[in-house]
């Protein structure tokens, strides 16, 4: 590293977070691109692609026919048009929905078979070395002691799974945790009674496009009574020109375990925005847990509102048994357009779900997202908290459903919105669902809408802090309730975030 | 481009009912507000804006028979002093009605406004109901501008003595009536309307109000009680700057009912309050549809909608606060609660901000549940059986509403009306 670049630490803050804090707090840092060499499928979508990307995952004929039959419905489908967002129309035929790195066309034993470009852009994305030789799938590593926590990553790159570290010592405590492709080669069983069973192949538009053309993902199985050595992550990396991502994800937590999972994505600088449509269904088994905590930092676009990745993403959750709870936590700072409403089907008695976002929006940015709260189950909870930021030209909305239905006696939920404006050419809109249908719940929704407090603004300046700086903690102290429910993993980059994409907004 | 058939169908048979009034100075407005309407088309379930109500009742050619309640107690406001505008079956009645003079006012039916030449109307009739088709389209509001056969222009230029009252008879059990008012507040003028009865088997009513700078109008309307009517009103109101708009809507019962505000602050320092308690019991479908914008700086808007709902009753509110980009140091407060009096009862709302100015603060609550029972149980314990228990707290429930009103005769009026109906239903 350059003498230049080093900066004065006190003892005992190591320097990769000192390199990652400067990392994450200048402009969009993850809009270089990986020069490598790609295969792909022909641009357009058609069954002949469905089918391709099928046998490029060498799936068994009952997943061909799945995809098919969704691909079948989704050309009956119309694009939803109710969100608070407006982008060009995409023209689902001039993308490639497959694009693979020519070297992973062979699986790579060893950290000499791995394509060093691939290895380059996971060290640059800041994955530590350990796991990235992990991640490269190095026999012996992992015995190696993994430094600080361990994090076992799944590696999306464009459509294919590059790899997933720690795969045996989660094995050894019976957890499976692959890419998806693998999953449905090694356990057809689990995938063919848990896929499509909280998200059904014609849930929505975005929905059944992926299930027609879902290239990987990660797959996730913890067998009761198990508690997850240790959190799982999943980063998703879109390189690939002209192309979408369609990723799935699926996550079963069976009778009495636990699971914490992790999601990142960055994508390339481009002028042209590009599409990302995901899949994501978590199925909560009787007093099992499972948190999910992403932080969305894919490209934005710039600040003429060129470029950026549209995000129509699909994620719910099934609390299938009693006491079931589950925990979505989101840290929205990226992408050009998000539609996005991670959400709780709370069918066990008893059962919990949480729902804690921070949305980030700046320049031309839209983010239209929430959450959905169905209350199926007696005594049932269910918390909200949202606090959308918008700066510059950016519109940001929460659209949520609080549902109590009539069978769920004694059920409670709160629901917190609060946005906050900085300028006045950005907006910020508000559009929760409430319904009840039986009297022994408790609903309570409350929002507000505010600038920056001046005094708080004025008191951090008089303390000496500059407007931006101030900003920043003031913006952080009204985040706080979000930023708690983060693992520890995310706690700094979220602060950081925050802090980053208000840059500039000030007067 | 062509509705689907989906809609044009309901929408062309149920035009075919009904009759173009005969010419006029109003007539360019009713060709506009024909063409408005067929271009949206009449309400479907499906419709976003009707998620929560069923419109189909409101829509049909025919309307749904409804019985002429027997009233067994003394009409509302009939101890204030006020001068009566009486329509039976949706059509003026001057035996029954006041002389309609009354200095600070002046009234007339809407199909007199020609002969005599009234020009404030052309700027009001259909055109505020216009405006108000963005972003939402109200199409039944465009039928009544189009089709309405009776109403009145009430014109304010001063400080009337006392209330101008709107009563409604309902006599005919099939009647299918539809009304319009215009209404228009001189700078600094300040009146009040009253509006009370069942109206009809089935009512279509719109108000477009124009309240010019500095003017106050206070509106309170009682909608009726044991009755089988189904209703879907509109009141379109502008703001002038340092106007003031304070509206109340006390429901009791009806078998559809679906009240829509639509608000407009134009000029800057504009108060617009609007509020609504409801009581319903059985078959019973509420459905208060708020929408304000802030088009102007340093105004405040305030909603306060109550809803105590038992045997089955559907309470539903849809409000929104739209600030425009501009209107800086808006204040908008938004409240919507119900009190499931029991399990079967349903609460749907829907309570939206849309923001595009930075310096305001806008705050909304929404919370539905039963009855609070450490309340009960303390009441209890005085020695006050459960029935009245539960009638004392359903009131002071709905009192925050009632609070809204602000000639406190009306509001205490009501509250003991409010009363003896809890009681009596218990």
């Amino acid at each position: 590293m350059a003498v230049e670049d080093q900066t004065q630490v006190k003892e005992g803050v190591d320097q990769d977070t000192v390199d990652a804090v400067r990392e994450v707090g200048g402009a969009y840092k993850y809009g270089w691109e990986t020069d490598i060499e790609m295969d792909y499928a022909p641009k357009g979508l058609t069954e002949d692609i469905v089918r391709l990307i099928s046998s490029n995952n060498g799936e068994p004929e009952w997943m061909t026919q799945w995809r098919l039959q969704a691909y079948a419905r989704w050309l009956k489908m119309k694009e939803p048009d109710w969100a608070m967002i407006d982008y060009p129309e995409i023209d689902f035929q001039d993308q490639y929905y497959y694009a693979r790195p020519k070297s992973m066309e062979v699986k790579p034993k060893s950290l000499d078979d791995v394509d060093p470009k691939l290895l380059a852009t996971y060290a640059k994305l800041g994955i530590p070395l350990k796991e990235q030789m992990i991640l490269a799938g190095v026999e012996g590593a992992e015995s190696a002691p993994a430094e600080g926590r361990k994090v076992a990553v799944d590696a999306v790159f464009d459509s294919v799974s590059v790899g997933t570290t720690f795969q045996a010592e989660l094995k050894r405590a019976g957890v499976i945790f692959c890419s998806i492709s693998e999953a449905i080669k090694e356990h057809p069983e689990l995938v063919k009674k848990y896929l499509g069973s909280v998200v059904p192949v014609s849930d929505n538009f975005y929905a059944t496009l992926n299930s027609a053309v879902f290239s990987d993902g990660s797959f996730v199985y913890v067998p009761p009574g198990v508690r997850c050595p240790m959190e799982l992550s999943t980063y998703f990396r879109i390189n690939a020109e002209n192309t979408g991502q369609f990723e799935r994800t699926l996550i079963i937590a069976d009778k009495g375990s636990f699971v914490s999972y992790l999601e990142g994505c960055t994508a390339p600088q481009r002028d042209k925005a590009q599409l990302h449509a995901a899949v994501v269904e978590i199925i909560i088994e009787e007093d099992a847990e499972v948190k999910y905590s992403t932080v969305q930092n894919w490209y934005p676009g710039d600040e003429q509102g060129k470029g950026g990745i549209y995000n129509f993403v699909t994620k719910r959750a099934d609390c299938r048994g009693d006491r079931a709870k589950v925990m979505w936590t989101q840290v929205e700072t990226g992408s050009a357009v998000t539609w996005k409403y991670p959400s709780c089907i709370l069918r066990g008695d008893e059962s919990q779900g949480e729902f804690y976002s921070i949305a980030i929006t700046n320049n031309m940015q839209q983010a239209d997202t929430g959450t959905k709260m169905v209350h199926l189950g007696k005594n049932t909870r269910s918390r909200i908290v949202s606090k959308g930021i918008s700066a510059g030209h950016a519109q940001n909305t929460y659209r949520g459903l609080v549902s109590m239905h009539p069978k769920a006696k004694n059920s409670r939920n709160y629901t917190q919105c609060d946005s906050l404006l900085i300028g006045d050419k950005c907006g910020a809109h508000t559009v929760p669902y409430i319904e009840v249908k039986n009297n022994s719940s408790r609903v309570e929704h409350e929002a507000t809408t505010s600038k920056v407090d001046e005094d708080q603004l004025f008191y951090c300046r008089s303390r000496g802090m500059d407007e931006e700086e101030s900003v920043a903690l003031v913006v952080n102290g009204f985040c706080k309730d979000v930023l708690q429910a983060l693992p520890m993993e995310f706690a700094m980059e979220a602060q950081q975030l925050v802090a980053i994409s208000l840059e500039g907004s000030v007067g | 481009m062509a509705l689907p058939d989906l809609k044009q169908d309901p929408t062309e048979a149920r035009l075919a009912r009904l009759t173009l009034p005969e010419g006029g100075c109003l007539a360019p407005a009713r060709q506009e507000a024909l063409a408005r309407l067929r271009a949206m088309g009449l309400p479907q379930r499906r419709d976003e804006y009707w998620k929560f109500t069923r419109p189909d009742a409101l829509i049909q050619p025919d309307p749904i028979p409804a019985s002429v309640g027997v009233l067994d107690e003394t009409p509302i406001f009939d101890a204030i002093d006020r001068l009566k505008i009486v329509f039976v079956d949706g059509v003026f009645d001057p035996e029954a009605s006041d002389d309609l003079t009354l200095e600070g006012v002046q009234i007339d039916r809407i199909a007199d406004i020609c002969g005599k030449d009234i020009h404030w109307t052309k700027d009001i009739f259909g055109v505020l109901e216009a405006r108000g088709q963005t972003p939402v389209a109200r199409p039944l509001a465009a039928l009544s501008t189009a089709f309405a056969t009776d109403g009145v222009a009430i014109h304010v230029t001063g400080k009337p003595a006392k209330p101008i009252s709107l009563i409604y008879r309902h006599e005919n059990e099939t009647s299918d009536v539809l009304l319009h008012h215009v209404i228009r507040v001189d700078p600094g003028a300040v009146a009040t309307i009253l509006e009370n009865g069942p109206a009809a088997a089935r009512l279509n009513k719109v108000t477009e109000i124009d309240i010019a700078d500095g003017g106050t109008l206070h509106h309170v309307r009682a909608q009726g009680r044991d009755h089988e009517r189904r209703a879907a009103t509109h009141m379109f109101t502008r703001m002038g700057e340092g106007s003031v708009y304070k509206s109340f809507t006390l429901t009791v019962n009806g078998v559809l009912t679906r009240n829509e505000q639509v608000v407009e602050l134009t000029g800057d320092n504009a108060i617009a309050h609007v509020a609504g308690a409801c009581v319903g019991d059985g078959d019973f479908h509420h459905d208060d549809t708020v929408f304000i914008t802030h088009d102007a700086q340093n105004c405040e808007s305030r909603q306060v909608f109550k809803k105590v709902l038992r045997n089955g009753a559907v309470g539903v509110f849809q409000g929104k606060i739209l600030v425009k980009p501009g209107a800086q140091k808006t204040d908008g407060y938004q409240i919507s609660q119900s009190l499931m009096l029991d399990d079967d009862s349903q609460f749907l709302a829907k309570p939206e901000l849309e923001i595009y100015a930075d310096d305001v603060a806008c705050s909304h609550g929404s919370t539905s549940g039963a009855i609070d029972e450490e309340g009960l149980f303390y009441l209890r314990s005085r020695g006050v059986p459960k029935g009245e228990a539960t009638d004392l707290l359903t009131q002071a429930f709905l009192a925050e509403a009632l609070d809204e009103i602000e000639d406190k005769t009306l509001s205490e009026d009501l509250l003991e009306r409010l009363r003896g109906w809890l009681t009596r239903r218990r």
